[in-house]
């Protein structure tokens, strides 16, 4: 088996325990809608603040979701010691991180489908009229976040306090994808009307490329014994 | 065995006598600032001290690097000896900073794009420091804080050159003021005196580590 059918195969794992239980899911999605509804109760009922900042908030409970569902990206290996077969199986390493990276942006992307909606019905946004540029922003940011965020759930993994370790070192790196998502989408939602948002677009496909390459090419160190 | 070199001595000695002798420059022989008046006299330890904190985190990028290639234990104790004395003179680099933007720009913060980076720069070597606090093996914590000196080193660039688009976007970057050559004459002797300074503190850290690490392995030996 090469390394696209060795990715294809844990993607393929991964998204049929999902699919059989969808217990991330659903939780994650409620997870996120509530995070929506306590950023409307914290600033109050103020509908036009609320419609301004509402690109800052909706990435901001992307972000808060996603890390929680990170860590338990290996979770499933990890209750039968089975990483430890994924890593001893012949052929690259990389395949782990591969097929984990895809599942955790495949997850995402799931959740963001229903959140963003949800979030144009809370905040009485206009998205109807920008949804293609909508989505592309939506899997630039995604990738962004899933490419270093898988690569940091796979390094401290064996790591005591983990769950908080995990978001110190994530969420510094994760500033270039969310300034590029949160800008780019408050841009398109009003019209963009100077074509600023493809500075942002261009931001999240440099971070996007860059750290793609460095994760996957350094991930066999990350997790050898 | 448990000897310190005399070199490093001595480094200790020029470090002082250099930071005695560049902060009575900066003190009294350099003209205070015409507009923002003696306070300015703070740039001649905030200055070099970021510069000194950016050639800790490229040594640390070095040292995690050698390391992965290598696998010696002494690059990691001098990477993390960087890291340690580097996020000193990175809290040095931002104390000093807002006790000159509180009377210069009557704010205590502001989201400058190289204050900002700084911030960032440093909450991702407190994350450096945090996952070696955290393994108790030398090896995996030499081989995971190598990982996260290598990565928080490569997204550097990328986070300023965003803060900077987030920033002048909305509003026009501050104009860079040309420095006098008196100025930037003083920083260089500063920025000097800080690196012998980073030097001694750094070779003493690595020193102390390789000792709790024969210690450490002593210990495994007597049990």
């Amino acid at each position: 088996m090469g390394l696209g059918g060795r990715v294809a195969a844990i993607v393929w794992k991964d998204l049929l325990i999902e699919t059989r239980t969808k217990a991330s899911f659903h939780s994650m999605l409620f997870f996120a809608a509530l995070v929506l509804f306590v950023f409307s109760f914290a600033i109050g009922p103020d509908t036009p603040l609320l419609k301004r900042i509402a690109a800052g908030l909706l990435w901001v409970a992307i972000i808060f979701t996603g890390i929680l569902s990170l860590s338990r990206t290996y979770q499933a290996e990890e209750a039968g010691g089975s990483l430890e077969g994924l890593r001893m199986a012949p052929g690259d390493p990389r395949a782990i991180y591969l097929g984990k990276l895809a599942g955790n942006i495949i997850l995402l992307l799931a959740m963001e489908a229903v959140l963003f909606p949800a979030s144009a019905v809370l905040f009485q946004l206009e998205i109807g009229s920008h949804i293609l540029p909508l989505a592309g922003i939506a899997i630039l940011g995604t990738i962004g976040f899933s490419v270093v965020g898988t690569f940091y759930a796979a390094l401290t993994l064996n790591i005591r306090a983990r769950e908080i370790l995990l978001p110190l070192l994530l969420i510094p790196a994760l500033v270039p994808p969310l300034l590029g998502a949160v800008n780019s989408t408050q841009l398109v939602l009003d019209g963009n009307p100077l074509g600023e948002a493809d500075v942002w677009v261009r931001l999240m496909v440099a971070y996007d490329v860059t750290f793609f390459v460095v994760c996957t090419w350094i991930f066999p160190v990350a997790v050898e014994e | 065995m448990g000897r310190s070199s005399p070199l490093v001595g001595w480094l200790g000695g020029a470090a002082l006598t250099l930071m005695l002798i560049g902060s009575a420059i900066g003190l009294f022989v350099v003209a205070a600032d015409a507009e923002q008046g003696e306070v300015q006299r703070l740039m001649y330890v905030h200055v070099p001290a970021a510069w000194t904190a950016f050639v800790a985190f490229f040594m640390v990028f070095i040292g995690s690097v050698l390391y992965l290639v290598q696998r010696d234990p002494r690059a990691d104790r001098f990477a993390a000896a960087c890291a340690e004395v580097g996020v000193v003179f990175i809290a040095l680099t931002l104390v000093t900073g807002m006790l000159w933007g509180k009377p210069t720009w009557g704010v205590w913060w502001t989201w400058d794009p190289r204050l900002t980076t700084t911030a960032l720069l440093f909450a991702v070597f407190v994350g450096y420091l945090a996952i070696r606090g955290f393994s108790d093996d030398p090896d995996r914590r030499a081989r995971w804080s190598a990982v996260v000196g290598i990565l928080g080193f490569i997204q550097v660039p990328i986070v300023y050159l965003s803060v900077v688009w987030w920033r002048t976007l909305h509003q026009p970057p501050s104009s860079p003021r040309s420095v006098s050559s008196e100025i930037l004459w003083t920083w260089m002797l500063n920025f000097l005196a800080f690196l012998l300074l980073f030097s001694y503190l750094a070779a003493r850290r690595a020193r102390l580590a390789r000792l709790e690490a024969e210690l450490e392995e002593r210990e495994a030996y007597d049990v």
